[in-house]
């Protein structure tokens, strides 16, 4: 069946030919990633209003969160690589690079939780003070938002695993999605590791 | 499973199609919005007949205020217009087969049924639903004096985050599928005025309800894990609470900078529709449509730098009360260019008084009256004695109440033969729409001087206060009297719908005559797919009526390009030119 051909059945079926689904679907996530930014963007605007507080202290991030970004990372530049060997022809890398984009994102996912209990374990709890309420709050946004991602992963993965160059649009979908993932994590460990009470209240202009 | 069952459970239940997913919204949101003008009526019962109705007392009163502003702006307008009006028009004005995302977009339907169901429950846990006020301002919202401080509180919230969820689900579909899925020669410009309202109020959805999000799951947090985001230390019925340090200020900034864009999320689809509306019964072209397009975008830009109006009594820098009040004031600007434009299509046009017309003539002056009561509130010095009284409550039903339900109804009545393929009974229409019509003004007009002899709102019980006369006791009557009538007509409204829907006379696939390309479909209703084997193309806007030298006072979208009809911008250019690019 030629291009033209299968076109006309695709429309006649209800259906819409690959490109255009997959400019459909480039456009929702950025759509969803706008979404996601006024989220999170007014996640940090609370955030530096409530450390304007007389109550609030900063707290002791713990050194795990370290070893988490990196993971995201590994796991932001495994999918570009994949989508990238994916449109290259190269099947068996664009798998295995797809598996690894979506393994570092779950070991991501369970650093975070280690890194909560290791600051649970020195009773920095979500009632004690703003700086920790916060850290467990945006961290768990966070990582709704990367649970998310995994279950389109897993969709991509379970499409693109017959042949990667076909679905080469969505594995870089989730590529994108991931740097963004990663941006807002930047972000947000930015924010909970020197937005300090004293640099609220800076921003907040509070004498 | 049978294959019929399983033909029914995919054709209407587990339904992937634009319009199934349409209808299950609408009636969703009518049914819950029924609910909400029962509960209305009984907090009118109390304003007008003090203590006769034991069941009423002062925690119940407070439930139904908050429940009844909840349910309206959420659960009904938003979902309806959106969700109801959204998926059903977008697809069939833009040319399009369906939405870009079926999936998500039943997804979108069911995550919306559960809110509402969460929602619902709240009626029935231990407490009841919370009694906050539809605000839902911390302290007090989460506090023990508060009525539904048990599970209320708790289920309104986690009701709003799901519906968060639904709305940005539908929301990411109506977007993509305007900015994607546009038939050949539907340009940006040449989209109904529907879809552009619906287009730009979704945006302002999906850029506000993240605000209502973030402070929706702090307040959850304030009161389920005893965090102090929003609590103030404070003592509590005699008892110190836990709470230290938060801001119940940035609860306000963050419940109005959604709060706000809210009013026009509900307020833009009106505008579309009504522009559409007007256009075709009046059988003219709409007048300055680009400016109309214009006037949408700016509305709702400007809706996002509004917010703190609602918070002058709350206190803030007098510059910022300054530049809130400024921006406020400037949003009429655009509001009345669209306000001169509907009047001035009606200018000269062969105006039909079918029922759609009715509501849109009727929304028309309803808004203007509103929007001319916010002029007042928008300044400080004015709102400042005003904001607590009954004259706010006037203003809000008008402008963003009464007025877009108006719309509601008229575009009802207006696409109801393109979604059953029978006519809604016209007589039935026009007794619901003058009881309607003339009902909301006798309730709301009178609560303008209420407020400005000061009553206060979400009062209880009004007795003892020696300011407040004998007469305005007698007025309270009589809008009670009349809001009960006015609620009794929507079953006249309900029963149209159910009995039309089987029973009405068959319509035609164009009663109207209109011009867009939702009316010329080749099947009535539209099935699955909506355009047959070939997608339809676009030579024009869709506001080609009263066009000289035709022998029909209308040329539809997708006539062909001889039948000319073009944009005003367009006409004078070449024809491959003016054809616009293909979508």
């Amino acid at each position: 069946m030629n291009a033209s051909a299968a076109l006309r059945a695709g429309v006649a079926r209800g259906g819409r030919p690959p490109d255009t689904r997959a400019s459909a679907a480039g456009i929702g996530l950025w759509v969803f990633m706008g979404v996601a930014t006024a989220l999170f963007s007014l996640f940090v605007m609370a955030y530096v209003m409530r450390m304007n507080g007389s109550d609030a202290v900063a707290i002791p991030l713990p050194w795990q969160l370290w070893l988490s970004s990196t993971l995201l990372a590994i796991g932001s530049v495994a999918l570009q690589r994949s989508a990238t060997a994916a449109r290259g022809a190269e099947p068996a890398r664009a798998r295995r690079l797809l598996w690894a984009g979506g393994l570092c994102a779950l070991a991501f996912l369970a650093v975070q939780l280690w890194a909560w209990q290791a600051l649970t374990s020195t009773q920095v709890t979500p009632a004690g003070n703003p700086g920790a309420a916060f850290f467990y709050l945006l961290t768990a946004m966070h990582g709704l938002h990367v649970m998310g991602g995994l279950a389109a992963w897993a969709w991509t993965v379970h499409a693109a695993w017959p042949d990667p160059a076909a679905a080469a649009w969505r594995i870089a979908l989730c590529a994108r999605y991931w740097h963004f993932l990663l941006a807002v994590w930047g972000v947000l460990f930015a924010l909970l590791g020197w937005v300090t009470p004293e640099v609220a209240r800076a921003i907040c202009g509070t004498p | 499973m049978k294959p019929a069952t399983k033909k029914f459970l995919t054709h209407y239940v587990w339904s992937q199609d634009h319009k199934v997913i349409a209808i299950q919204y609408a009636c969703t949101a009518i049914a819950v919005g029924l609910v909400g003008v029962v509960l209305s009526n009984l907090m009118r019962l109390q304003l007008g007949f003090p203590g006769q109705f034991e069941f009423i007392n002062a925690e119940r009163y407070y439930q139904f205020v908050t429940m009844h502003g909840m349910i309206m702006v959420i659960y009904l307008l938003t979902a309806l217009f959106l969700g109801g009006f959204g998926n059903y028009l977008i697809p069939l004005m833009v040319g399009a087969r369906d939405m870009v995302f079926p999936y998500l977009n039943m997804l979108s339907f069911w995550v919306y049924l559960l809110s509402v169901v969460v929602l619902m429950a709240s009626f029935f846990v231990e407490g009841g639903p919370t009694g906050a006020g539809w605000t839902l301002y911390p302290p007090q919202s989460i506090l023990p004096g508060t009525p539904g401080h048990a599970g209320g509180i708790v289920l309104m919230l986690v009701s709003l985050v799901i519906f968060i969820v639904a709305t940005t689900m539908g929301g990411l579909n109506y977007v993509t599928t305007v900015l994607q899925a546009r038939c050949e020669g539907m340009t940006l410009l040449r989209m109904p005025l529907t879809v552009w309202g619906i287009f730009v109020a979704t945006i302002l959805a999906l850029l506000g309800f993240p605000a209502l999000f973030v402070s929706g799951v702090m307040l959850l947090l304030d009161r389920t894990l005893g965090t102090s985001f929003f609590m103030p230390a404070l003592v509590s019925m005699g008892q110190a609470s836990g709470y230290k340090g938060g801001s119940p200020l940035l609860f306000q900034h963050l419940f109005w900078f959604f709060g706000h864009p809210e009013v026009y999320i509900v307020a833009l689809p009106a505008f579309g529709i009504v522009s559409d509306l007007i256009s075709v019964h009046a059988r003219k072209s709409i007048f300055g449509y680009r400016m109309m397009v214009w006037a949408i975008v700016a509305i709702g830009g400007l809706s996002v730098v509004v917010w703190a109006h609602h918070m002058f009594v709350s206190g803030m820098n007098p510059y910022f009360g300054f530049f809130f009040a400024t921006t406020t004031l400037i949003i009429a600007v655009p509001t009345a260019i669209k306000v001169y434009n509907w009047v001035l299509t009606l200018w000269h046009g062969d105006i039909h008084l079918s029922v759609p017309m009715l509501f849109a003539l009727a929304f028309v002056c309803t808004f203007a009256i509103g929007g001319l009561t916010g002029l007042f509130l928008g300044n400080v010095s004015v709102d400042i004695p005003l904001s607590g009284t009954y004259f706010v409550v006037a203003h809000f039903h008008m402008v963003m109440g009464v007025a877009p339900l108006l719309v509601v109804f008229g575009g009802i009545y207006h696409w109801f033969p393109k979604i059953t393929g029978r006519m809604l009974d016209d007589r039935i229409g026009k007794i619901h729409f003058w009881i309607t019509f003339l009902g909301t003004y006798a309730i709301y007009f009178p609560m303008h001087y209420l407020g400005v002899l000061g009553m206060p709102r979400r009062y209880y019980s009004f007795e003892g206060y020696q300011f407040i006369p004998a007469s305005a006791f007698s007025l309270n009557t009589f809008i009670t009297v009349v809001a009960l009538v006015v609620g009794a007509a929507q079953l006249l409204f309900v029963f149209n719908l159910a009995w039309s829907a089987w029973r009405g006379r068959p319509a035609t696939a164009n009663p109207w005559r209109a011009a867009s390309l939702e009316w010329q479909t080749p099947t009535t209703p539209p099935g699955h797919g909506n355009w047959g084997p070939q997608l339809p193309v676009v030579y024009r806007w869709a506001y080609a009526y009263g066009v000289p030298g035709q022998g029909e006072d209308y040329i539809a979208q997708n006539a062909p390009p001889e039948a000319g009809g073009l944009e005003p911008e367009a006409r004078g250019r070449s024809e491959g030119e003016a054809r616009g690019a293909p979508a």
